[in-house]
């Protein structure tokens, strides 16, 4: 099945040059709270992904039928119906991450990005449409999340999804030279980063400026 | 001699212009010459001009002449504490030969930091102005020296090098360059070193070099009951609440542990005194912060909690630690301090304030200057805004009182 020109935009154009991060700039704060490692970076972006598509496709259905007044009510409540299915799945098969992860699972509820594209997508196009666009949207949060907590990991703990790839004789304490830099893990950090990818993709997308 | 370097210079010029075999280079060639001349650019013959042709290198280069002081007894210092560690000195009783001991050592041990910091700091400029083909920004002259100044003796190499890197490029090249930077970039590079590495820029095993230095006096045993704790970190780890870990005339002389150039009162002043009666720093700002500190220091002496740090005499306050340094050479910085008259008085006075304040209540920084003077950086503008604002309704309600009297 070959994807329609208006298709490929929806799904690959948050990827890239509609980002919800880096361009629509949604979603930061989340982006600054789980990416210390990868692996619970990894697990929060699928949960917002799978999240972000039903969320659209459920809207998508009834969109109709929602009245305009009660409309953000409306959607909350299919939004955090989702996050606590997601949150009761993620405790039954990955306790230790969804340990890690605490509170910010139950977060995706004020995830930016939710309400943007429910507003902005859900609610005026067809259930397919929509659900790539939450798609499309969902993997775009999630290339974000990973770039920067590969970064924070491995030069903020040495490791990478918790297996070391730093050489522990390197580091001061075992007689080398090398020391974690302790700003990485520091939500600072985190925002620098994010605002250093900013800049790489304005810097190559000039259009989207 | 300088008419034939001029000559000399003037030779090679054409090198460096536009389709000249060295023009990759240009910027750096503009860059020495007008640091070593006045511009080719000078003040018009006719017509009214609000400033010469004077560059703001001229500002810098007197920046650096008042820094030397204080980094000259920086080096001598590094090697008294050192010679001190391992028993070859003993405290009072310095001879000649020792005392050229002491600043050789100390010279090979900061010498690598200078080089470092301006090497990479200034190959960051200079990459960027020949990238984005502006003139070489002058601004790192002043940035490259202090940095050796303000970190510990200890400190790696590689981490100075990354601090001035990060500081160079976040804290001035995004925010357009020289002049155009909100924080002191000096202190973005020790504050980065502070939060990254905060095990070696604190604590009472950096601000003494108790290795050697290139090989020199290296593996010495340490004397008996040595402890290279600085005098604020004693006041902030110690139970006693009545210790006083130096007297005045110590501290105010810099023979103690302590940052590279932080140490020493004499060295600074004589600095303060080349800025004051050169125009380049603010008295204003100058003797706002020690006003500050002193006050806060001795509001903590009468009414603070029962802490050594809290009892502390508040004119101790003003020579321990980088509070002179502080005062004297980052405060003042032009670029990120408050512009408005008043404003540097409000400024200045706040800076004392918080890193008092810092110091006192808690015991996680033993040392508030370089946070105080960040998180005042940030309020500048704000303390410029109220204070012209509150100008102009001063004069918006003088002239309608006129009005209403006409």
């Amino acid at each position: 099945m070959a994807l329609s020109q208006k298709t490929k935009e929806t799904l690959l154009g948050p990827l890239n040059t509609n980002n919800p991060i880096v361009v629509q700039v949604l979603g930061i704060c989340s982006a600054l709270a789980v990416t210390v490692q990868l692996k619970p970076a990894l697990v929060m972006s699928i949960s917002v992904t799978i999240i972000v598509a039903l969320a659209n496709v459920i809207v998508s259905l009834i969109r109709n039928t929602i009245p305009m007044r009660i409309r953000i009510i409306v959607q909350l409540v299919v939004v955090a119906a989702l996050v606590t299915l997601v949150s009761e799945v993620l405790k039954a098969f990955a306790y230790d991450v969804a340990m890690q992860l605490s509170v910010y699972i139950g977060l995706i509820i004020t995830n930016c990005i939710l309400m943007g594209r429910l507003e902005a997508f859900a609610m005026t196009n067809k259930v397919w449409d929509s659900f790539l666009d939450g798609l499309g949207n969902g993997l775009g949060y999630s290339i974000i999340l990973v770039v920067v907590a590969f970064v924070r990991e491995l030069f903020g703990s040495g490791t990478l999804f918790g297996i070391r790839i730093i050489p522990e004789s390197w580091y001061v304490a075992n007689g080398g030279f090398y020391e974690n830099c302790g700003l990485m893990v520091m939500p600072a950090m985190a925002l620098i980063l994010v605002a250093c990818v900013i800049w790489f993709h304005r810097s190559i997308n000039k259009e989207s400026k | 001699m300088f008419k034939r370097l001029y000559k000399k210079v003037e030779e090679l010029r054409p090198l460096f212009a536009e389709g000249g075999k060295l023009h990759a280079f240009h910027s750096l060639f503009d860059g020495f010459d007008t640091f070593l001349f006045t511009p080719s650019t000078p003040a018009g013959k006719v017509g009214a001009q609000i400033h010469d042709g004077k560059d703001s290198k001229r500002t810098m280069i007197m920046v650096v002449m008042a820094l030397v002081p204080a980094l000259l007894f920086g080096m001598y210092n590094v090697g008294y504490q050192h010679f001190l560690a391992t028993g070859e000195l003993v405290r009072g009783s310095v001879t000649c030969d020792l005392f050229w001991k002491a600043f050789g050592f100390g010279f090979l041990a900061v010498l690598p930091y200078i080089l470092v910091s301006y090497i990479v700091g200034l190959g960051i400029e200079f990459t960027v102005a020949q990238w984005k083909k502006e003139e070489i920004q002058e601004g790192f002259l002043v940035t490259g020296f202090i940095i050796p100044l303000i970190v510990p003796i200890d400190t790696p190499l590689w981490m100075v090098a990354l601090a001035v890197a990060f500081a160079v490029i976040f804290a001035k090249e995004v925010f357009g360059g020289t002049g155009y930077n909100i924080w002191n970039v000096a202190l973005i590079a020790r504050v980065f070193l502070f939060f990254a590495y905060p095990t070696h820029m604190s604590g009472d095993s950096v601000f003494v070099r108790t290795s050697g230095t290139w090989g020199w006096d290296e593996g010495k045993t340490l004397v008996d009951g040595f402890s290279g704790a600085t005098p604020l970190g004693q006041l902030a780890t110690t139970s006693d609440a009545t210790l006083i870990p130096v007297d005045f005339w110590t501290a105010f002389n810099g023979l103690i542990p302590g940052s590279v150039g932080e140490t020493c009162c004499w060295a600074i002043l004589l600095g303060a005194c080349l800025l004051l009666t050169t125009g380049v720093a603010s008295w204003k700002t100058m003797l706002s912060v020690f006003a500050g500190g002193a006050i806060t220091a001795w509001l903590f002496n009468a009414f603070g909690p029962d802490t050594a740090i809290a009892h502390l005499p508040w004119y101790m306050h003003l020579v321990l630690g980088g509070f002179a340094f502080g005062a004297v050479f980052m405060a003042t910085d032009p670029v990120t301090s408050a512009r408005t008259e008043t404003g540097k008085w409000i400024y200045g006075f706040l800076i004392g304030v918080v890193a008092i304040v810092v110091r006192v209540l808690n015991p996680g920084y033993p040392e508030g200057m370089m946070l105080a003077i960040l998180l005042m950086n940030t309020c500048a503008p704000l303390i410029d805004w109220c204070v012209v604002q509150s100008n102009i309704n001063k004069r918006m309600k003088r002239s309608q009182k006129k009005e209403v009297a006409l």
